[in-house]
């Protein structure tokens, strides 16, 4: 408990204070009429009602689409079943620039829909809506997939037995099991829509804005701290809001489940109906992901002189982007790597840490601290980052041009991941084992290695997977703070970008295509990873 | 008894685990030390004062050869650090004004300098070698609180074979662009998220003063204006004449980008083709000037001066078009044969000078936005 709130009032709850603290005092006393006086603008509260109007719009649709995935990936075996979980999670690292132009290429002018049907939904809220599914698709199949895997399908099929329908048995016993995962999920599906940047300002254009977007202006651009500090507290409030709504949810749900090893639950689809199933969830993910990403690989390869690895190959060259970088693009992912690394180490430990002490104890203090740590999530990256640059700038906390601030930054993002996934799984474990392994004489590390590891293994590696995949794809606090001699992939490739040229554009789309690559190789080489205990109990 | 139990269990756990992290910590804070002190030099005290560290933004691009001629000439090593676009590093600055993150500040432009000089964030220095830059960028000459370092025009770019093929001349200047055949054609960008943006709408205040901008404006949104949020999105999707909005079947044969773009896409074409895919208005153009200051309460002034210094030299200034895409401003510096065969020469760009420019800035943001993007 100690050490994650160390953690969160040294790098995340100072640093905001003080920013906040600095747009709304003036002479040294509080300002509180400035809250006011912005919440009276109509631009705030035009920006304020389409940023909540398209985060539930989002959540909503990606629940609709990606539950039943979930389901597949948790009970069905299929060809290429791992391959396809890890690729469906690489959009959750993608830089939002490249995702963009991804979406452009399929919605856009002469894209795939503009081809086969005239359709373009660039521009509009269509087109925002379902980069938000593609972005949380993973989100949604991973959290709620994840514990569906382990869920005893025994359970149903006794109340099956004792005459309950198929329908009854799915509601009364496995739905009621399922809730606390998908309300998690639902929750960061909309903290994330809620707080999108990338997204909005790429395929939104200029007509559609949301909180983040503003606060990012006002914040960066305008220099205006009294605003950015009011909508942050509009922010903050918002989530707050949401998140008590979340504990109001899933408060008594989580009971103690049986788990099993999700090895046994998945077989192979029977039947025409559900092979239907899953061919239509593998459609969706065709459609939805792989299509988009395939259009990056396709104009990475899509060299001067026909297909080729022209643009892989300027990679390597130290005068790639002209002197932007003092080192070859190509070393980008070795710094993408050892950072991402760095930030997972950083989250498992403050997140595992407050995930096992929110287990332990109960009562309004924990709940509050579970809330708190919800936070970083809805509190925009610029934010934190200037916070960072105002606050830590004394030794011994003289952090501002360390590259540890990298890490940090991606690790208070990365918490709250982790403790998500944790917490349902780590709740679900009988207590009175613990207690039965105490009487038989184990120490408590012993008790906890023997009882609780085996059954989260699943969750950390689950949750270590997103916080790796977050560090990997993070963009916003990274763009502050990262050296042109050791820049990050996302980071390279926004700067690719940002030059004129044929030479340019191809390489930020081979190095996102290699952003893609390293993260689903990460992701498959975590999902293979098996002690030689499988998780019998 | 079991509650009891568990309490105790607990108690007993944390500290173990807590060990385990607080190691972490600790090792990640040893590494965090070695990174500071041993990037670049053996990390004593004495050596630090061999570091020069120069505060930029994103855009801020030099050969590792050249900077490594600046150590052999001076013994001080360079660390860039870049964070953000122009307008957001020098935010930053402002922020950290008093303990700022380096030696020298390179990037805020006339758009910005009133900003920057009014929060007092530089100690005035006169470069050596000043007299060798021109004088009509030199807007600070007075104070030398800031040296110009290059300048660069934002003028609107045009996809040659478009107009080849349609057999229109391409536009030259402010009042063409809002004819009924180019209707429909141009791309910019949102003047409150993007520099090229910013300058054009300048350039047009620049052009038809401040009372008669906005009715150009009106014109060019009824002429059919498209309005993108950044550069990126701009010049390498909609921007049917770069290699990035042809793949993209950009359909605006018009965008709002730099004099120095056509050179780009010719030297990062392969092979290189004979003549530049794109062309430029030369009659639309506002010009940017960049500037580089010594921050006040640097740790290493002495080395700060010397970089200023550097950054004015012949030798940093013929290499900076190449890396950056920008005009030198020291007489007799070589333009690379690049720009001077596929660039275009802008003789008369509009200016506005950086006091109105302050003054009226978000004014000004605010009523465009609310004649374009309505």
């Amino acid at each position: 408990m100690a050490v994650p709130f160390a953690f969160f009032a040294v790098f995340f709850a100072y640093p905001v204070t003080a920013i906040v603290g600095r747009g709304l005092k003036a002479d040294g006393s509080w300002q509180f009429g400035r809250i006011g006086d912005v919440l009276s603008r109509p631009d705030i509260l035009h920006i304020l009602w389409f940023t909540s109007w398209q985060a539930c719009a989002s959540t909503g649709l990606t629940l609709l689409i990606a539950l039943p995935g979930a389901y597949v990936f948790a009970r069905f075996d299929f060809p290429c079943k791992q391959l396809l979980h890890a690729v469906a999670t690489v959009p959750f690292v993608l830089p939002t620039v490249v995702v963009g132009t991804a979406f452009l290429a399929l919605l856009g002018r002469g894209g795939l829909l503009d081809q086969l049907w005239g359709v373009r939904l660039d521009t509009t809220v269509w087109a925002i809506l379902l980069a938000h599914v593609f972005f949380n698709y993973a989100v949604v199949v991973r959290t709620v997939g994840g514990l569906w895997a382990q869920l005893d399908p025994r359970q149903e099929e006794a109340a099956r037995v004792l005459g309950a329908s198929r329908f009854a048995a799915w509601r009364r016993v496995t739905l009621p099991a399922l809730t606390p995962a998908v309300a998690a999920a639902a929750l960061m599906v909309f903290l994330f829509t809620f707080t999108s940047f990338g997204v909005v300002q790429i395929l939104g254009g200029p007509t559609f804005s949301t909180l983040e977007v503003e606060i990012y202006r006002e914040t960066a651009e305008l220099l205006d701290l009294p605003t950015a500090a009011v909508l942050t507290l509009v922010q903050f409030a918002a989530v707050g809001a949401i998140l008590a709504l979340h504990a109001w949810t899933v408060r008594r749900r989580e009971t103690a489940l049986s788990l099993v090893d999700p090895a046994q639950t998945a077989r192979r689809p029977r039947g025409a109906a559900q092979w239907t199933l899953v061919g239509g969830v593998l459609a969706v993910i065709t459609v939805l992901i792989l299509l988009p990403l395939g259009v990056l690989v396709a104009r990475s390869l899509d060299g001067p002189g026909g297909y080729g690895f022209t643009f892989y190959r300027a990679l390597q060259s130290q005068g790639a982007g002209g002197g932007t970088f003092l080192v070859p693009p190509v070393a980008a992912i070795w710094n993408s790597v050892r950072y991402a690394l760095a930030a997972t180490g950083i989250a498992l430990a403050v997140g595992g840490l407050a995930a096992a002490a929110l287990t332990r104890r109960a009562g309004r203090l924990v709940r509050g601290f579970d809330a708190l740590l919800m936070l970083p999530l809805g509190v925009s990256a610029v934010t934190v980052g200037f916070g960072f640059l105002i606050t830590l700038d004394k030794p011994p906390l003289d952090l501002r041009s360390s590259w540890i601030l990298v890490p940090l930054a991606q690790a208070l993002v990365g918490v709250p991941f982790v403790v998500r996934t944790m917490l349902p799984v780590l709740r679900a474990v009988d207590g009175r084992l613990r207690e039965a392994a105490a009487v038989l004489g184990a120490s408590p590390l012993r008790a906890w290695r023997e009882v609780d590891l085996p059954m989260v293994r699943r969750a950390l590696l689950v949750a270590a997977g997103f916080a790796f995949a977050v560090s990997l794809g993070e963009f916003g606090a990274t763009a502050f703070i990262a050296r042109p001699d050791n820049p990050t992939l996302p980071v390279a490739v926004a700067r690719l970008l940002g030059r004129a040229g044929e030479l340019n554009y191809g390489q930020a789309m081979a190095l996102s295509t290699i952003l893609m690559l390293v993260c689903a190789v990460s992701l498959l080489v975590l999902e293979r990873i098996r002690t030689e205990r499988s998780g019998e109990f | 008894m079991s509650t009891t139990k568990r309490a105790r269990t607990s108690g007993r756990t944390l500290p173990t685990r807590k060990l385990a992290v607080t190691a972490l910590a600790a090792a990640l804070g040893v590494s965090t030390l070695a990174a500071c002190g041993g990037s670049g030099d053996s990390g004593s005290g004495a050596k630090n004062s061999k570091v020069v560290t120069l505060v930029s933004h994103d855009s801020f691009a030099a050969s590792p050869a050249v900077l490594k001629e600046f150590t052999k000439e001076t013994g001080y090593t360079v660390h860039v650090l870049k964070s953000g676009d122009a307008g957001a590093a020098l935010n930053q600055e402002i922020l950290s004004k008093g303990s700022p993150r380096g030696d020298v500040f390179f990037g805020v432009d006339n758009t910005l300098l009133s900003r920057a000089l009014d929060n007092e964030l530089f100690t005035p220095y006169q470069a050596k070698g000043l007299d060798q830059v021109d004088s009509g960028v030199q807007l600070d000459a007075a104070k030398h609180r800031v040296t110009p370092i290059d300048s660069g025009d934002l003028c609107v770019n045009y996809d040659k074979k478009y107009f080849a093929d349609h057999k229109i001349a391409p536009p030259r200047s402010f009042d063409d662009l809002i004819k009924p055949q180019y209707k429909n054609l141009l791309v910019t960008e949102n003047v409150a998220t993007s520099s090229p943006g910013l300058g054009f709408m300048l350039g047009t205040v620049a052009k038809y003063g401040s009372d008669g901008w906005q009715a150009y404006w009106k014109k060019l949104k009824a002429n059919g204006v498209k309005v993108d949020d950044g550069w990126e999105q701009a010049y390498n999707n909609d921007f049917s004449g770069s290699a990035g909005g042809k793949k993209a079947k950009g359909d605006r044969p018009l965008v709002v980008s730099y004099a120095s773009s056509p050179p780009a896409e010719v030297l990062y074409a392969k092979p290189q083709p004979k003549t530049a895919p794109t062309g430029v208005a030369t009659s639309t153009c506002f010009r940017q000037i960049e500037f580089a200051g010594l921050l006040d309460g640097a740790r290493n002034e002495a080395g700060g001066k010397a970089l200023i210094d550097f950054l004015i030299s012949k030798k940093f200034q013929e290499d900076m078009p190449l890396n950056m895409f920008v005009d030198p401003v020291v007489k007799g510096a070589k333009e690379p044969a690049v720009f001077t065969e596929f660039g275009a020469k802008v003789t008369a760009p509009e200016t506005v000078a950086p006091g109105t420019i302050a003054k009226n800035r978000d004014q000004w943001v605010k009523s465009w936005s609310s004649i374009v993007l309505k």
